[in-house]
């Protein structure tokens, strides 16, 4: 836990990458394969749930540094991170011991959640017990399932690929599919031999870039396939050895979310093969957006009678194996006409298999127009994906664009603030924006990003001056400010006392020019929707 | 009778006729302490410590009649008997006591109760009520010892020069510059390398040499040669230095911010340094608490930063405790620097 404590400070203590990777460099080459096996499992941002409820672990901090529960949040207000706030709550160990990351990973974190609370409590109270203040800080945040540390899933394959001498794409390929850390995993990740089987695992998703020059840029039409931006979830069917599996982008395995997706994968393929599209909840021939998907996630169970209220398709738009060879360096070009053959030879009309289609439009203002039919199609935008490019590990450069629609904006009056989380602890940087409705304010959107750090400190001195009352960390804003919020998407919703949710909302701009007054009213976001939905 | 009361002034002892650290002109202000945001301008007659006076003079202008009070002496002024007692926090910084008719009240000023090598260390004083400051008034302060801190800055500062590149610190003017230079001083002996300081920094640093700190040898940035070797030079600036064209004459620099606030991650991190420093001129968490039950106060009064917090802290300890909500520094460690430019 020293070394991995040690790892964490000192990629928190800097901002360049050369400085990370040689830090994440040093780490794997000092410590066992078990720590590293533990450590490059939480360096990729995979977690481990919330092994203790949060008001148990508040509890026993709060009892361990012998301070009133609301002396405990008065705290945790101003840190703004719960295993910081713990961290430095504590009263110094002890018998600090140096414990190994995998021993308390393996012997005390996982075992946590099914215990009873006492004896939850005993084990948490004993580590904090053994391990010094410093180590203490990054326990706390395996055991609410917040670590997190600025580094990237690339860099840190890219510090494994310097140390073992494999390729980058080889290790992001061993790492998908739910990988468990383990000594044995470990030497498996590390293996020299590429033989290995694919059983299971997802290929790294090749991702795309949102396009900021003028779309001529990007040359001749003729060297680019265009496709619509789908607005679901992005997913890999892998079908090899008989079994058929779907993965999400988050490395999730969702079989069992849309398990009718996996039935026509079993269905239709007799071969090894995998598949990359998007899951989307489709209704008279076209998606029927976000929210509709949302109510079917999370879901173990799905019954008929859902999968009949919320049909889902899986529009496929890339072919990464067949036959168990891997296409993935062959052209865009090849891939497509292979996986149109396919399509073609062996899906049904039926199935919820389908392939999701290439726009036609021969030139760049064709597709432009195309672009701005993007709301009434109930997609994002365009997808523009060089015709020569292979199917690169992560964000390659320059092969693949994404071409939004602009998205929508309103003008909406800052009415509460609540602190920021780490980094912003200090700054009132969470905010509540609300729209006229007569001459009420009705909150209709949180926001929390877009801002610069002037202006976040600007509007932080504002809130400060101008604040109504305080519900514990949240402060009611007298209307003053109003800002310019743009959001991806919209849709009524009986939850929002707005009755319309949105999707991804963000601060574009401080609208200084604009009184309260003349920020936007319901009724123009509710015409706004009138004009989209269909 | 409350000896003390709340003005828009500021603190007003109405027995007295005068006002302690006063935001605006008055006519007799007490001042504990020469940071901005309680030595102000513009009054006629001003008392301060006697260790205090050069750089408590600095800050008032030449105006005010200035009166050095020696620690512990008496001075009667109006009906109330005042005397002033240190506070530990930077040169000079004083705690005012005030007794009328046998009832006693201290004002804190800020204090701390941590060993500072460069004043005199803060002294508990026996008080009915105690007005205590709250910068740090929440569990979660603890500070290191400072030997630590000023350790950790010295192999910090060596690593720089191992690696070729200038340190530079940002830190308070007034206080927390001079105690490292201080502490870097006797734990690195006279030949530590050079230290070179922003010139905001000083006539304040001349003030304490003046009062008769040890502090090293520095120089003044802008009097040294462009070629001058930065790569081994500790600079101290103040924070308003970072990031401004005056940075770019030392080459390749790490940097670092010493401060209480250093003991938050998100405070580190929105500073944007290198390296965060926790060292800080106010009572942590147990030096608030030890502080307050040194004076048997019955009532305590709580003023800057943490007030309700602390309020009900002591509340449920039993003692009499209330805010006095005076209009300086705030949420922040608000201590600006004198701005002399640096040409
Ligand atoms: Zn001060
Ligand atoms: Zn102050």
């Amino acid at each position: 836990m020293k070394a991995f404590t040690a790892l964490f400070q000192a990629l928190d203590a800097t901002t360049s990458t050369q400085a990370k990777l040689a830090a994440v460099q040093a780490w794997l080459e000092a410590v066992p394969a078990a720590d590293a096996a533990w450590g490059v499992f939480f360096l990729t941002g995979q977690k481990l749930p919330q092994r203790v409820p949060v008001a148990e672990l508040k509890a026993l901090a709060a009892s361990e540094a012998r301070i009133p529960a609301w002396l405990f949040d008065e705290s945790y207000e101003a840190v703004g991170d719960l295993a910081e706030t713990i961290a430095l709550l504590l009263p110094a160990p002890q018998q600090p011991q140096a414990v190994p990351l995998h021993q308390l990973v393996e012997g005390q974190l996982l075992g946590l959640r099914t215990l009873d609370p006492a004896s939850r409590a005993a084990v948490v109270r004993q580590v904090w017990c053994s391990l010094p203040s410093e180590q203490r800080l990054v326990w706390n945040k395996l055991v609410t399932g917040a670590f997190r540390v600025g580094v990237s899933r690339q860099l840190v394959l890219r510090a494994l690929a310097a140390v073992t001498g494999l390729e980058v794409g080889t290790l992001a390929h061993r790492l998908m599919g739910g990988w468990k850390p383990s000594p044995t995993a470990w030497q498996s990740l590390i293996a020299t031999d590429q033989s290995d089987a694919r059983t299971g695992r997802p290929y790294p998703f090749c991702l795309a870039h949102p396009l900021e020059q003028p779309v001529a840029q990007l040359g001749p039409r003729e060297a680019w396939q265009a496709e619509w931006k789908w607005d679901g979830i992005r997913a890999q069917l892998v079908c090899r050895g008989g079994t058929v599996q779907l993965w999400s982008r988050g490395d999730e395995l969702i079989s069992e979310t849309f398990p009718e997706l996996v039935a026509a994968g079993r269905h239709a393929f007799a071969e090894d093969l995998v598949l990359d599209g998007e899951v989307l909840v489709w209704r008279d021939g076209r998606p029927a957006g976000f929210g509709e998907l949302q109510k079917r996630l999370g879901r173990k169970q799905v019954s008929p009678r859902l999968q009949a209220s919320l049909p889902v398709v899986l529009l496929v738009y890339d072919l990464l194996e067949r036959a168990g060879e891997d296409l993935r360096a062959q052209p865009l070009a090849v891939r497509r006409a292979a996986l149109e053959q396919l399509m073609r030879d062996v899906v049904l009309p039926v199935s919820p298999l389908q392939l999701a289609p290439v726009l036609a439009a021969p030139d760049w203002p064709g597709l432009a127009a195309a672009r701005e039919q993007s709301r009434a199609e109930g997609v994002e935008g365009l997808m523009l994906k060089r015709l020569d490019s292979p199917y690169a590990v992560g964000r390659a450069r320059g092969d693949w664009w994404k071409w939004k629609v602009v998205p929508y904006t309103v003008d909406a009056v800052l009415v509460y603030a609540q602190r920021g989380h780490g980094r912003r602890a200090n700054l009132y940087t969470d905010y509540t924006f609300a729209v006229w409705q007569g001459d009420a304010l009705v909150p209709f959107a949180k926001a929390y990003s877009g801002l610069s750090d002037a202006e976040m400190r600007e509007v932080d001195a504002f809130i400060r001056a101008n604040t109504l009352e305080r519900f514990g960390p949240v402060r009611t804003v007298a209307p003053g400010l109003v800002f310019e919020i743009a959001f991806e998407g919209l849709q009524l919703s009986t939850r929002h006392k707005s009755g319309i949710a949105v999707r991804f909302p963000r601060m574009v701009r401080l609208r200084r020019d604009k009184p309260p007054a003349e920020a936007d009213r319901l009724e123009d976001i509710r015409a706004m929707l009138a004009r989209t939905a269909c | 009778m409350d000896l003390v009361t709340l003005t828009e002034a500021g603190l007003y002892c109405p027995a007295g006729d005068f006002f302690i650290d006063p935001a605006r002109p008055v006519a007799r202000a007490v001042i504990t302490h020469a940071h901005a945001d309680h030595a102000t301008t513009g009054h006629g007659a001003v008392l301060c410590s006697a260790e205090g006076a050069g750089i408590t003079r600095l800050r008032v202008g030449p105006q005010p009649t200035l009166e050095a009070l020696p620690w512990g002496e008496p001075r009667q002024i109006g009906d109330a008997r005042v005397s002033l007692h240190p506070a530990g926090h930077i040169l000079g910084s004083a705690q005012v006591r005030i007794e009328v008719a046998g009832e006693v009240w201290v004002a804190s000023g800020d204090y701390k109760v941590e060993p500072d090598p460069t004043c005199t260390a803060f002294e508990p004083v026996q008080a009915h009520t105690f007005i205590t400051e709250s910068t740090f008034g929440l569990p979660v302060y603890r500070w290191p010892a400072q030997r630590q801190v000023v350790a950790d800055m010295a192999s910090w500062w060596q690593r720089n020069q191992a690696a070729d590149r200038a340190s530079v610190l940002f830190v308070y003017a007034l206080g927390k510059a001079q105690r490292i230079l201080a502490g870097l001083g006797t734990l690195l002996g006279d030949d530590c390398g050079p230290i070179v300081v922003h010139g905001a920094m000083t006539a304040l640093t001349d003030a304490y040499r003046a009062a008769g700190v040890r502090l090293p040898q520095t120089s003044l940035v802008s009097a040294l040669p462009k070629d001058f070797p930065w790569h081994q030079a500790l600079v101290l600036a103040p924070p308003s230095a970072q990031g401004t064209p005056w940075m770019r004459r030392f080459g390749a620099y790490a940097d670092a911010y010493a401060s209480g606030w250093m003991l938050v991650r998100g405070q580190r991190r929105r500073r944007a340094v290198d390296r965060g420093f926790v060292l800080s001129d106010h009572a942590d968490w147990p030096g608030l608490l030890q502080a307050i039950e040194a004076t048997r106060a019955q009532r305590v009064l709580v003023t800057h930063g943490q007030v309700p917090v602390l309020v009900r802290w002591l509340a449920e300890q039993g003692l009499q405790a209330g805010a006095l909500e005076a209009g300086y520094g705030g949420e922040q460690e608000l201590e600006t620097a004198v701005t002399v430019p640096d040409a």
